[in-house]
């Protein structure tokens, strides 16, 4: 009997052989490099990509207008964040594609039941064990199957039977500043650990994440990510952690010092993949976006759609793609966010399927296992 | 805190979320009092006495044969060379031996001694490590959380530290083996097991500790050598295990008690000739009485007199000093300030001492009236948890079972708490300003940030906090509901006032 799988691969092997001599197309294949950007606490999709061009984004965004004005122009409708000058290279070089009013399935607000919806790729929060990341892995040649995660541990993406590993950067120091304020907060009322802790914390010199050492540390960040990745025995998918993005005050410092951290770790993996570069998809995205509009105390709170992000050489970009829902007030998701026109696990399948040349059904049905049948995203990957 | 919180975090070690709150805390806790099993699987794993002891053993025989060879071969020119101050002292070879042990060595020698002591050293922390594995083990899966709790007492109270080599690997054996099944006994013979186990007798000296009217100590001293009397172990048990400090007893108590325990040695860790004259030839590790280093004659101790022959004579001033009203005080306090708070209530101290003597110390007896006792129940009264405390606790509430030593060891070294390692006999403080400095929380909120890292994903901490933290205050409450991811949540749940305390 002959093994269908197989006889397909040699099958296409052949033809690219007769069709194209010197370029093996199963070699291209195996050079594919996968990255996943998870960005924790919901990212203000509408600071990251702005849609000036909407009639009523000044409204309601007014002292976060000066920022949006003063990004970089993506086509005559949005632009982006200032602080993401790499990021608007490589869409410069057609190598950012944008695409807006993206959610996963999951319609609630909760940050851990979100990300656990994003990570696992159910519908639903804990309703799947493995990560759809794992379930990537079981798609893939056995060659290219290598995951490694860049954080402490193996996060839930990417847990599940197929063996990946993780690699916990120096760089990143735990815990972040933004946990540290938050147990400030919360000893703020006790008379024992309050003092305790504004002494520790005056005398700390505070080391910090994403956000801090003006991109440094993102720069850190994606520069091991690029060494764990880079060369013939590189890992081929790797998922790295941000967080710090659940801006429910003073956004417009807070964000622009994530975008900066987040531009550079996006800089410092092309630099360090070289020539690889070219063969990778980077994945952008965050469990939900913010609402609409900016709240009492300069922030956002939970929201709904947002952006997502593929970057990368093997990105067919220069564009931002998405049904554009408008920001009116009847043409908000429960008249506060903005709404989800774009199904973020349907443009993973997408991306991927034609990252890797995988059929599309099976591939979403293998990591996306819940949803229903999956829209057709055409051109997000350029053809060899 | 309610009483299922107290129940089950300042008399227990914090609640599984995986275990069924106790319908009835009190009942649930004098249940514990009634089965507890000193010898759990993961207890029973750790290495045993007698093979802790054999390696001991052959690493001073090396020392001792190639002290001997060294010394023939050294040429005179170096001579001079200083002795390391580890090779002083050998257990079980207290005097005859010194000539060789003492003997200046050749510069290979030196390297040679390095070696053996790297690998004892070795040796000695993977004992260390695997018997702090265990104790954890049974810490996260113990059905008796309120004895465990016990257990840890006792052993903090009977401290041995692991700075010495010689004791390093026997640290977690002295809990195992002297305190865990006398936990739920009489303190007499919790005291007994204690002072009698290796570990004990090598911390505090009474090993090499020779009376100087003795047989050997006789010869010793004829030979023209300075013999020693140690009074380390007679002082700590009257001021630590016992009485406790300015009770009442004298310098000359201390004293006579030192010269009623000499004899009171470890078995088959010395092979010199000093070592065959003390007998003994058991199993290596075991308690020996050599009569040859027992100082004769009778002794006075707080005015009475001990005449009792060989072993019996220490043994029965441990009797009296076990059922003293000293004594009973000094546990009474320190139980009353384990349970109840820092500055223990008197009344409290009253009632813990006066169950202690009616019952000729019954520790279950004891156990009972600090179930009973509105002090321990009052919400008001919090103790702030210490490192261990803290760390049983987290890794309780996110539910980890099996762990490595070496992950352990490092966050209790992080939280400055190196378990049975306190420095000192005296064991560590049981008071929060020894452990609520600032330092101290920073590193404790780093440690909860990498325990919920770990845990992130598996578990909702919303779910765990209504376990572990169920009446929680509304600020944790909200602070749990606002974090920015679930990693993020557990941390600030494992940080929260309510869990830094008990």
């Amino acid at each position: 009997m002959i093994d269908r799988r197989l006889f397909l691969g040699s099958a296409a092997a052949g033809a690219a052989l007769l069709a194209a001599p010197g370029i093996a197309l199963a070699k291209a294949a195996t050079d594919r490099r996968f990255v996943f950007i998870i960005q924790r606490g919901a990212a203000d999709g509408l600071s990251t990509v702005a849609p000036v061009g909407d009639p009523a984004f000044a409204g309601i965004r007014g002292p976060l207008l000066e920022d949006a004005q003063a990004g970089a122009k993506l086509g005559s409708f949005f632009t982006l964040h200032p602080a993401m000058t790499e990021t608007a290279k490589l869409y410069g070089a057609g190598e950012a594609l944008f695409v807006h009013a993206v959610a996963s399935p999951y319609r609630d607000r909760s940050h851990f039941d979100g990300q656990n919806v994003l990570e696992t790729g159910a519908t639903g929060a804990y309703r799947l064990k493995d990560g759809w990341m794992n379930r990537l892995l079981g798609l893939l040649p056995q060659g290219e199957a290598k995951a490694i995660a860049v954080s402490p541990t193996v996060p839930v993406a990417l847990r599940g039977p197929h063996e990946v590993s993780s690699y916990a950067p120096s760089a990143l120091p735990t815990p972040t500043d933004d946990l540290l304020a938050r147990v400030g907060d919360l000893y703020a009322h006790d008379p024992q650990l309050s003092p305790l802790w504004n002494e520790a914390m005056a005398t700390r010199k505070l080391t910090s994440d994403l956000s801090a050492g003006g991109g440094q540390n993102g720069a850190a960040t994606g520069a091991l990510a690029a060494r764990l990745l880079a060369g013939e025995n590189g890992d081929r998918i790797a998922f790295i952690e941000t967080n710090g993005w659940d801006t429910h005050s003073g956004q417009r410092g807070r964000l622009n010092a994530q975008l900066k951290g987040l531009d550079a770790l996006v800089g410092a993996l092309k630099t360090g993949l070289g020539a690889d570069w070219s063969n990778t998809l980077v994945l952008v995205a965050t469990e939900f976006g913010r609402t609409a509009a900016i709240n009492g105390t300069g922030g956002t709170d939970h929201g709904t759609a947002s952006v997502a992000m593929l970057l990368g050489g093997a990105v067919k970009g220069g564009r931002v793609i998405g049904d554009w829902p408008g920001l009116a007030p009847a043409a908000l998701y429960e008249n506060r966010d903005l709404k989800p026109t774009t199904d973020l696990d349907v443009l993973a399948a997408n991306a991927l399927a034609q990252h890797y040349g995988l059929d599309l059904a099976r591939t979403y049905a293998t990591l996306f296992p819940e949803g229903q049948r999956p829209a057709r995203i055409d051109g997000l990957i350029r053809t060899a | 805190m309610n009483a299922q919180t107290i129940a089950l975090s300042r008399f227990g070690l914090g609640a599984r979320p995986d275990e069924a709150l106790p319908a009835d805390p009190k009942a649930w806790l004098h249940a514990q009092l009634g089965g507890f099993d000193p010898r759990p699987a993961a207890i029973a794993a750790a290495p045993t006495r007698q093979e802790v002891a054999t390696q001991l053993a052959e690493y001073f025989e090396e020392l001792r044969t190639m002290g001997g060879k060294a010394a023939r071969q050294a040429p005179a020119s170096v001579l001079a060379r200083p002795q390391p101050a580890s090779m002083t002292t050998m257990p079980g070879q207290p005097m005859m031996d010194q000539s060789v042990a003492g003997q200046p060595k050749s510069p290979q020698a030196a390297d040679v001694t390095q070696t053996v002591q790297q690998f004892i050293r070795k040796a000695s922390r993977d004992y260390y490590l695997t018997s702090v594995a265990a104790r954890t083990d049974a810490a996260l899966t113990t059905p008796a959380p309120f004895v465990e709790r016990l257990v840890h007492f006792w052993a903090n109270h009977f401290a041995v530290s692991a700075d010495k080599l010689q004791v390093i690997g026997l640290v977690g054996l002295l809990e195992f083996e002297a305190i865990r099944p006398h936990v739920l006994g009489k303190f007499e013979d919790m005291l007994v097991a204690v002072e009698q186990h290796p570990a004990m007798l090598l911390y505090l000296d009474q090993a090499q500790s020779v009376g100087p009217d003795s047989r050997l100590g006789a010869i010793a001293a004829s030979r023209g050598r300075k013999v020693g009397l140690n009074e380390n172990l007679g002082r700590e048990i009257m001021e630590l295990h016992t009485l406790g400090v300015r009770s009442g007893y004298t310098q000359a108590d201390v004293t006579e008690f030192a010269r009623a325990l000499t004899g009171w040695t470890v078995d088959g860790i010395g092979r010199g000739p000093a070592a065959r004259a003390m007998g003994g030839g058991g199993a290596p590790g075991a308690f020996h009485f050599a009569e040859a280093i027992h100082q004769p004659g009778a002794r006075t101790i707080l005015g009475k007199k001990y005449d009792q022959p060989g072993v019996e004579q220490a043994r029965a001033v441990l009797h009296d000093l076990a059922t003293s009203p000293a004594t009973a005080r000094h546990i009474a306090t320190k139980l009353a300030r384990h349970f109840a708070a820092d500055d223990p209530p008197p009344a409290l101290v009253d009632r813990l001492s006066t169950a202690f003597l009616k019952s000729g110390g019954d520790l279950p007896a004891v156990y009972r009236v600090l179930i009973d006792a509105p002090e321990v129940w009052n919400p008001a009264n919090t103790k702030f948890r210490t490192p261990w405390d803290w760390s049983v606790a987290a890794l309780r509430a996110v539910g980890s079972k099996q762990l490595q030593g070496q992950a352990i060891v490092g966050l209790m070294n992080q939280l400055g708490q190196p378990v049975w390692k306190p420095g000192s006999p005296a064991g560590y403080d049981d008071i929060a300003a020894s452990w609520a400095g600032p330092d101290a929380l920073v590193r404790r909120v780093e440690a909860a940030d990498r325990i919920a890292s770990r845990a992130a994903g598996l578990v909702d901490p919303r779910q765990i906090a209504t376990k572990v933290l169920p009446d929680m205050s509304q600020a944790t409450s909200l602070a749990l509901a606002r974090a920015e991811s679930p990693g993020q949540g557990l941390a600030l749940l494992l940080a929260s006032p309510e869990f830094l305390r008990r």
